[in-house]
């Protein structure tokens, strides 16, 4: 397990500097460096026996449902990142804390850089895809935090912010690269993804993901045209451009290439895609390497250039090609990070870091100098320096390769000049900056920095020379072991010497060197050339191109989201008859094997009243009380329908329900326009009218296809428990107040909140109150009709004894809680319209709220009840008990659940009714309110 | 049978959606009144139509009609209604605060919709 320390010290050691102070900036630093130091012991401890072909592992499942397991491995591969990140680091902390002024918040700085460290550990010793993925994305961001760490300038805000975009958007385009891998191979662990190369290169969906893959890997290795970012991330403080542009964030691109390699290299499309991009960056930022004025400048676009001639390597096609990307990929970090501390410490000591203004620095700075002059030959590829070995295994591979085919000459002629250029800009960096004459007239008068800041960049100058004298015995191992991870089969022999005797790829070098060397002193007319060129800001081209997707993508929005709720249906609509009305059109036939009923008289008659009172009630709409009336024939007939098709339950519900909405709506309408403006247009109401057909016609179908296909239901479950487990023979009931009886008591909940949210929405609200109806005619003097009187007042006492009735038989024939509800709320609610609001209040005084209240919580606490038997919630129990007079009588604890629900529906129904009705009296909520 | 059933849920669903797209709120609220009808007829039908089937669990043990569905649509009626409710008393509300009862809280004389 002592693997995963490596990722999870610097992820805590992320923590560690916060409590430190900025006053006591050198104990900060001291903490910070402490875990990765402990990470580089527990890495060097493994080392043997990654050396010896062994991959310490180590995993727990994280979301297994997703494939995702927390995995850590440390192959070769993993090794040499590991080594890389957290030496460097090191170096990174000390530097840091003599280049950050005073007043930059260290620990801030500190902690942004561990996490981004533990992040890079994360993507280089993941070994499942998502893993990897998960840290990818977490370098995006936290290498956002570190390029704008300077928040105050608007350069850094916006570098980081384009850095982010890039690598954001590439990283997306990574994950599903990595989800279609995981779909072709059946899993997201790696080594079975990397065992399983011809399996995913012979799949149809290989292209894709390479595409995907290669997106994500050239936008963090800012490969061509992807490389515009990074010249922006230097608004960094060069402590992190020393870190993300040597060792880490760019290097992600590349060790990724490494990591898959294995199972996505050999194809023609990699060759191409891999091989020809990296020649492309190679070249550009080799080109613009040389233009650039300012020092940072100048070593963004070598990292640009260096990474793509990595990249290079690993699309050839040649096994030796992919030890040599590796090889580079060590000496890069190593002198581009010690030449990125020199540009820092100049631009420290002497206030400027453009090219025109400095020189001769060497008298004031000689240990700087020394750093850079052999950082910069080791750029150069000047032999004895470590960048002369990969150079040269560069240019052999690039001689070998069969890209390109009958132009394959052009690869070794290119890559040449690449060399070529890199010389150039390497001998101007180092010349001009450092020799070239006296110094001139500075900000400041440079001196050598304190010596803990020239220290970690004299150590990799050190290192430069020591891989590049003694290859065989440093670098060999490091590079075997990390190529066996990246390479399928065995790994070509590494012959690393100096020497290799006088052939092609040395004279290539010699070319490179003494045309580099030309290039740089004739450079006056390389820079007239480039002067008749319009120059092109990368950064504002960006900004321009994010304000377009940002206009256009609002213009989108305005046009899908106008402000109105129709046209917010019509979309929802549309989206149904397209989901829906598209998935019917594969049935292959509607109608299924099962025989049609026949049809009588009724029927017909029942669906023929139905069909014409709903269009009655859409046609007439504008006539509101018309179409009320129509929509109440509707109601009707389905009540009927229920009570023909076996459901007497579902008929008196719909009866009772169809009695108070008729009266809400009756009520609603006082209050509301009694006739509908005309205001849509012929088009609209077609085009409604055709889309309410549309999703009509899909209704229709789809209920004929399920009515005519064999029914498989789980109801058979209920028909068999409902009397021994239940203790009732109507099954409708007991499947309400026992078996579903949790749903139900949700269900009454709702009805409860809804009556609350109503009595408030009516609470001060003040309505205009028409004194006619819609034609003019004024309402009838007689409010209160004597035979409506008379009837409500005799129906009242038996309509609550048929509830009581309704309510106590059904638990076994068709009734319950429901509807015993509801017909006591509408013999109530008739009280009311016969009597008026003041008569009926005054007789009936009690509120209806804390009725509908007490209704849900008599049934929650029937639920609760058998907790305290020891059954889980809502159990119900059920026995015989004989009652003198009544006799032999069933009585279930559901029948007490039920009179919660009764006491909800009725209170529910009348805090709605009751209520509203109040609107037409003085005594309207709020003056209540008032008085109270 | 089925096809009559299907015809009229089918008419009704269509009358309903059609009211549902008008621009006032009473209409939109009779509208989906009339969808809830056509959704619990279609709920309803999905435990199959039976004429004159055992409503009650008796000694004779009958085929019986499927009861599950029938307990869904009996809780929706009801929910239904709750909701009708609400939705009506909000679009009073909306009269009695913004002073329009169209659905977008428009004034009569400036209606936005009307552009498409």
């Amino acid at each position: 397990m002592s693997v995963l320390l490596i990722v999870l010290l610097p992820l805590v050691g992320s923590l560690l500097p916060v409590m430190g102070s900025n006053d006591r900036r050198g104990r900060c630093a001291l903490m910070t460096a402490i875990p990765p130091a402990l990470a580089l012991i527990v890495a060097g401890l493994h080392a043997g026996t990654v050396f010896a072909g062994g991959v310490p592992r180590a995993a727990f499942d994280w979301i297994p449902a997703l494939g995702l397991e927390f995995a850590m491995r440390l192959d070769g591969l993993s090794l040499l990142f590991v080594l890389l990140i957290l030496g460097i680091g090191l170096l990174i902390i000390l530097y840091a804390r003599y280049y950050l002024s005073p007043k930059d918040n260290l620990p801030r700085f500190y902690a942004f850089l561990m996490l981004f460290m533990a992040a890079m550990l994360g993507i280089v010793m993941a070994d499942n895809l998502l893993l990897l993925w998960f840290f990818w994305e977490l370098t995006s961001l936290s290498s956002f935090l570190l390029i704008g760490f300077w928040y105050h300038q608007s350069e850094a805000r916006k570098g980081a912010r384009m850095a982010l975009t890039v690598t954001g958007a590439g990283g997306l385009c990574l994950l599903a690269g990595f989800l279609l891998l995981g779909h072709i191979v059946g899993t997201y662990d790696l080594q079975t993804v990397l065992d399983s190369r011809d399996m995913i290169q012979a799949d149809p969906r290989y292209l894709p993901a390479l595409l995907l893959v290669l997106l994500g890997a050239f936008t963090k290795s800012a490969q061509f045209p992807f490389q515009f970012w990074l010249p922006h991330a230097m608004a960094a403080p060069t402590p992190v451009s020393a870190f993300l542009h040597s060792a880490t964030m760019v290097k992600a691109g590349v060790f990724l290439l490494a990591r898959l390699h294995p199972a996505l290299a050999g194809s023609e499309a990699w060759l191409y895609l891999v091989g020809l991009t990296g020649l492309a960056t190679l070249l550009y930022g080799a080109y613009f390497a040389l233009l650039k004025y300012d020092l940072k400048g100048v070593l963004a676009n070598s990292t640009i250039s260096h990474l793509g001639l990595i990249t290079l390597l690993l699309g050839l096609d040649q096994r030796m090609a992919v030890v040599a990307a590796l090889l580079h990929i060590l000496n890069h970090a190593t002198f581009k990070a010690a030449l990125f501390m020199t540009a820092g410490i100049v631009d420290h000591e002497t206030g400027t870091r453009d090219i025109r203004k400095l020189q001769g620095l060497w008298r004031a700075m000689p240990l700087t100098a020394t750093v850079a002059v052999i950082a910069g030959a080791a750029m150069a590829g000047v032999p004895l320096f470590n960048g002369f070995l990969s150079k040269e295994m560069m240019l052999t591979e690039t001689l070998e390769t069969s890209l390109l085919g009958g132009l394959g000459w052009l690869i070794p002629a290119l890559a040449t000049l690449g060399s070529l250029l890199s010389v150039a800009y390497s001998i101007r960096l180092v010349h001009n900056v450092f020799f070239n004459g006296p110094p001139r007239e500075l900000p400041r008068t440079p001196h050598e920095p304190p010596l803990p800041m020239v220290a970690p960049g004299l150590l990799l100058a050190a290192l430069c020379i020591v891989v590049g004298v003694m290859p065989a015995l440093t670098a060999t191992t490091l590079i075997d072991a990390a190529a066996r991870a990246a390479l399928v089969g065995p790994v070509p022999e590494l012959h690393l010497a100096v020497w290799h005797g006088f052939n092609l790829p040395l004279l290539m070098s010699a070319i490179a060197l003494i045309g580099g060397t030309v290039l740089y002193v004739q450079r006056r007319h390389l820079f007239a050339f480039q002067r008749q060129f319009r120059i092109q800001n990368a950064r504002l081209n960006f900004e321009a191109a994010v304000q377009w997707v940002v206009r256009g993508a609002q213009q989108l929005i305005d046009t899908l989201e106008n402000g109105s709720l129709q046209r917010y249906m019509l979309w929802l609509v549309i989206t149904i008859l397209c989901l829906v009305g598209g998935t019917l059109t594969h049935t292959v036939q509607l109608r299924g094997p099962l025989p049609l009923q026949p049809l009588d008289g009724l029927l017909v008659a029942g669906a023929l009243m139905a069909m014409f009172a709903g269009l009655a009630t859409a046609v007439l709409h504008r006539r509101r009380l018309v179409s009320l009336l129509m929509l109440s024939i509707v109601g009707l007939v389905t009540s009927l329908a229920f009570a023909r098709f076996s459901a007497p339950d579902l008929a008196l519900t719909q009866l009772a329900v169809e009695v108070v909405t008729m009266i809400l709506l009756m009520l609603a309408l006082f209050f509301l326009p009694q006739r509908t403006p005309k205001e849509s247009g012929a088009p609209r109401i077609l085009r409604d009218a055709l889309l309410a057909a549309g999703f009509g016609g899909i209704v229709a179908s789809l209920n004929f296809a399920v009515l005519t296909r064999p029914l498989e239901s789980i109801s058979q479950y209920f028909v068999d428990n409902s009397v021994p487990g239940g203790g009732g023979h109507n099954v409708v009931n007991v499947i309400l107040v026992d078996f579903r009886g949790f749903d139900t008591l949700g269900e009454i909940t709702v009805l409860c909140i809804a009556a609350v949210g109503i009595y408030k929405l009516l609470n001060r609200l003040r309505l205009f109150m028409p004194s006619s109806d819609a034609d003019g005619r004024p309402w009838s003097k007689d409010r209160h009709p004597m035979i409506l009187v008379s009837v409500s007042q005799t129906i009242l006492p038996l309509a609550l004894l048929v509830s009581v009735f309704i309510f106590l038989r059904g638990h076994n024939a068709p009734g319950g809680g429901f509807i015993a509800g509801l017909v006591t709320a509408v013999a109530l609610i008739l009280i009311y319209i016969a009597r008026g609001v003041d008569w009926s209040q005054r007789r009936l005084s009690f509120q209806y709220q804390p009725i509908a209240v007490a209704g849900v919580g008599v049934a929650a606490l029937t639920g609760l009840g058998s907790w305290a038997f020891g059954y889980p919630f809502l159990t119900s129990s059920f026995g015989h008990f004989h009652i003198p007079l009544i006799g032999d009588v069933e009585l279930a604890t559901a029948m007490l659940f039920d009179l919660g629900v009764y006491l909800t529906v009725v209170g529910a129904t009348l805090m709605i009714l009751a209520n509203l009705g109040k609107l037409t009296t003085p005594h309207r909520p709020s003056k209540q309110k008032e008085k109270a | 049978m089925e096809a009559l059933f299907s015809m009229t849920t089918g008419v009704l669903a269509a009358c309903g959606l059609f009211l549902a797209l008008r621009g006032r709120t009473f209409p939109v609220v009779v509208g989906l009144t009339l969808l809830s009808y056509a959704v619990n007829l279609f709920l309803f039908s999905m435990g199959g139509l039976d004429t004159g089937g055992a409503v009650v669990l008796d000694d004779k043990g009958g085929s019986h009609a499927d009861p599950l569905p029938q307990a869904l649509v009996l809780t929706a009626i009801v929910i239904g209604f709750a909701m009708t409710a609400f939705s009506v008393i909000l679009a009073m509300r909306a009269r009695g605060d913004l002073g329009s009862d169209h659905v977008n809280g428009n004034r009569v004389d400036e209606p936005r919709e009307e552009r498409s």
